[in-house]
């Protein structure tokens, strides 16, 4: 019982995180219809950026508290204009042309990015310095740590930040609009170009703060750590319903689930990749729209 | 039009000799032996990417695992089974028939789920089969298969490069190839009239997988050994690359796109990790003036171009006649 709450605590702090990824995906997927590639690689700018960040407010201040906000808050507005940036250079030509040169463009932004770190700060492996105090709780058997806690309540919060605001706000409803129709949208008036920037935008912030809790649980990063989430928060992404914000949360918490589940039933853990993407293939499969997805209806 | 006929042949004859000649003598310096072996290989395998993702249409990202099935089947055989070198197209062409098979399995979920979602499930494919082959022992592991017998030479390339391309060109222009690209326009309307999707879907994945076996045996043979890491991410982007560069459901763009990222990676290469950022923007700058390819969906024709250019010349002609009996 105390193994599987504690493992229960795991599944919700990296689900949290896989969630967060995964929604800056699937929210440029739906606005563009662009799979980016290069969030990943984005991922990877913002946790450096996060680093040295932190170590010069460390330098500033000793609450790391304090550290931990300006940290985040400066890191996710920078990588929210590069991500716009990005956008405007590189993928804001292509508009019109087939969605494969686009997924081809992401793909060199994501190896622009990751070689420009690697040229520049060099390959070796770095920690990012503690902000969370080192507080363990017991509850019964079950020991779990501060930092657990403030990943699942972060990332709560943000989540119910960006829900409101799609609900709310005359810029939500506009990029719901736009999902739904673009075309339509920009005959009500609704600046296509403003949109897309916004997607962007959200989506690198929240990134960055997924880097800023991955970072917790995980210190150590390199400029090859990109790929590795990359892929994962596509499959998350994917395993949702693509296109689909609470599809994605829903799909980082399943790949969550079998990222944690899997080595507990299995006698090797390193077949975890394999279980995780026969779940996934075997999910699409049974729905072949992810699981909150729309069926598209296809016509002649 | 005999003459024609008769030059293809011919021109084959003399490319296989002169391989050979290549590949025995040393004539030329190694390096550049190597890099013309580069070329062969991917674009032997930018063609069987292509006709998923190019003629069929279909965003598919399992040619790395295709290709570690081809390369891993035909180096066991090679090092235990058929040891004497001169069974080693025999090795490709069984390397290449498991591929065919693992070609046969991924086109199965292709009749149901369509575009991103099938996307990420050959990309689960190859990651599955990367894991499966890293926690292999017999098959060395993480660490890879090492002493594949070097028999992959600059001949046996152009061989297999000959016929694939033969092979590809025959394809498309059978019927089975209009129902590809049939499929590719509309499936829907292509199964209205009478198009069988199912049995083409599995024909060109087949074909395709057949194809990167062969890229993937002869790689393994001229490195000598391979690991399950040169299947990763890297060969997923660098297939992606290749095939969108040169040009989607293309035969000779999948040439050009092979030689001049092969060429491009190596020419760059002084330069250390800044070749990559130099290419990458190469690629984006490329991709936004030619948003399918340098030529995508077109084949590179010396004589049609020559025509169109007297033909220009011609009407230019014909304009200042008639401007000047004015």
């Amino acid at each position: 019982m105390g193994v599987l709450l504690q493992q229960a605590v795991n599944l919700l702090q990296l689900g949290s995180i896989y969630a967060l990824l995964a929604i800056g995906f699937s929210m440029v997927y739906g606005i563009v219809g662009l799979v980016n590639f290069a969030h990943g690689d984005i991922f990877m700018v913002a946790t450096y950026l996060l680093f040295f960040l932190a170590t010069w407010l460390f330098s500033m201040t000793s609450s790391s508290f304090a550290v931990l906000l300006a940290s985040t808050a400066l890191a996710a507005a920078a990588i929210g204009l590069l991500a716009m940036i990005i956008e405007r250079v590189a993928y804001k030509p292509l508009r019109g042309a087939p969605k494969v040169s686009l997924v081809v463009t992401s793909l060199a932004v994501g190896l622009l990015l990751q070689h420009l770190v690697l040229e520049f700060l060099g390959p070796n492996s770095q920690r990012v310095p503690r902000m969370v105090p080192d507080i363990k709780f017991t509850v019964g058997t079950v020991n779990f740590e501060f930092y657990q806690i403030l990943i699942i309540l972060f990332a709560l919060f943000i989540m119910l930040l960006l829900n409101q605001f799609i609900r709310r706000t005359r810029t939500g409803v506009a990029m719901r609009a736009v999902s739904q129709d673009a075309t339509a949208a920009s005959l009500m008036g609704i600046s296509k170009d403003f949109i897309i920037s916004v997607a962007f935008v959200i989506g690198a912030a929240i990134a960055t703060v997924g880097a800023s809790l991955y970072g917790m649980a995980y210190p150590i990063f390199d400029p090859y750590i990109g790929q590795m989430i990359n892929w994962w928060s596509f499959t998350a992404a994917v395993l949702g319903g693509i296109g689909n914000i609470r599809g994605a949360v829903l799909g980082g918490f399943l790949l969550a689930a079998v990222m944690v589940i899997s080595p507990m039933v299995l006698p090797v853990s390193s077949y975890r990749d394999i279980v995780a993407f026969s779940v996934l293939i075997l999910v699409l499969l049974v729905k072949p729209s992810g699981l909150l997805g729309k069926r598209s209806i296809q016509k002649v | 039009m005999r003459v024609k006929n008769f030059a293809t042949p011919l021109l084959v004859v003399i490319g296989i000799a002169i391989t050979f000649a290549l590949s025995y003598y040393g004539l030329v310096n190694a390096y550049y032996l190597q890099i013309a072996q580069y070329v062969g290989i991917y674009t032997i395998m930018v063609l069987g990417i292509n006709l998923v993702n190019g003629y069929l249409g279909i965003f598919s990202l399992g040619h790395a695992g295709i290709m570690a099935v081809g390369a891993y089947t035909s180096g066991l055989l090679s090092k235990y089974v058929l040891t004497d070198p001169a069974l080693f197209p025999l090795c490709i062409l069984l390397g290449a028939t498991a591929a065919l098979i693992s070609g046969f399995v991924i086109s199965i979920p292709s009749f149901k789920v369509r575009g991103d979602y099938l996307a990420i499930i050959t990309l689960g494919f190859t990651l599955i089969l990367k894991s499966l082959l890293q926690n292999m022992e017999f098959v060395g592991g993480a660490r890879g298969l090492r002493n594949i017998p070097g028999n992959t030479n600059i001949m046996w390339v152009f061989i297999w490069l000959v016929i694939a391309i033969a092979a590809v060109r025959l394809f498309i222009n059978s019927k089975y190839g209009r129902s590809t690209m049939a499929i590719r326009e509309d499936e829907i309307a292509a199964e209205l009239v009478s198009v069988n999707i199912k049995k083409t879907k599995i024909v060109v994945f087949g074909f395709s997988a057949f194809l990167i076996g062969v890229s993937g045996g002869l790689l393994s043979h001229l490195l000598s050994y391979t690991n399950p890491n040169t299947f990763g991410y890297a060969m997923i982007a660098e297939g992606l690359i290749m095939v969108y560069l040169g040009g989607m459901a293309s035969i000779s763009g999948s040439f050009l796109g092979a030689a001049l990222w092969t060429l491009l990676v190596e020419i760059l290469r002084p330069l250390g990790v800044w070749r990559w950022i130099v290419g990458a923007v190469l690629l984006i700058i490329i991709m936004i003036f030619r948003p399918s390819g340098l030529l995508g969906g077109r084949e590179l024709n010396i004589g049609a171009f020559l025509r169109q250019i007297t033909r220009r010349d011609s009407a230019k002609a014909a304009l200042e006649v008639a401007n000047g009996g004015k």
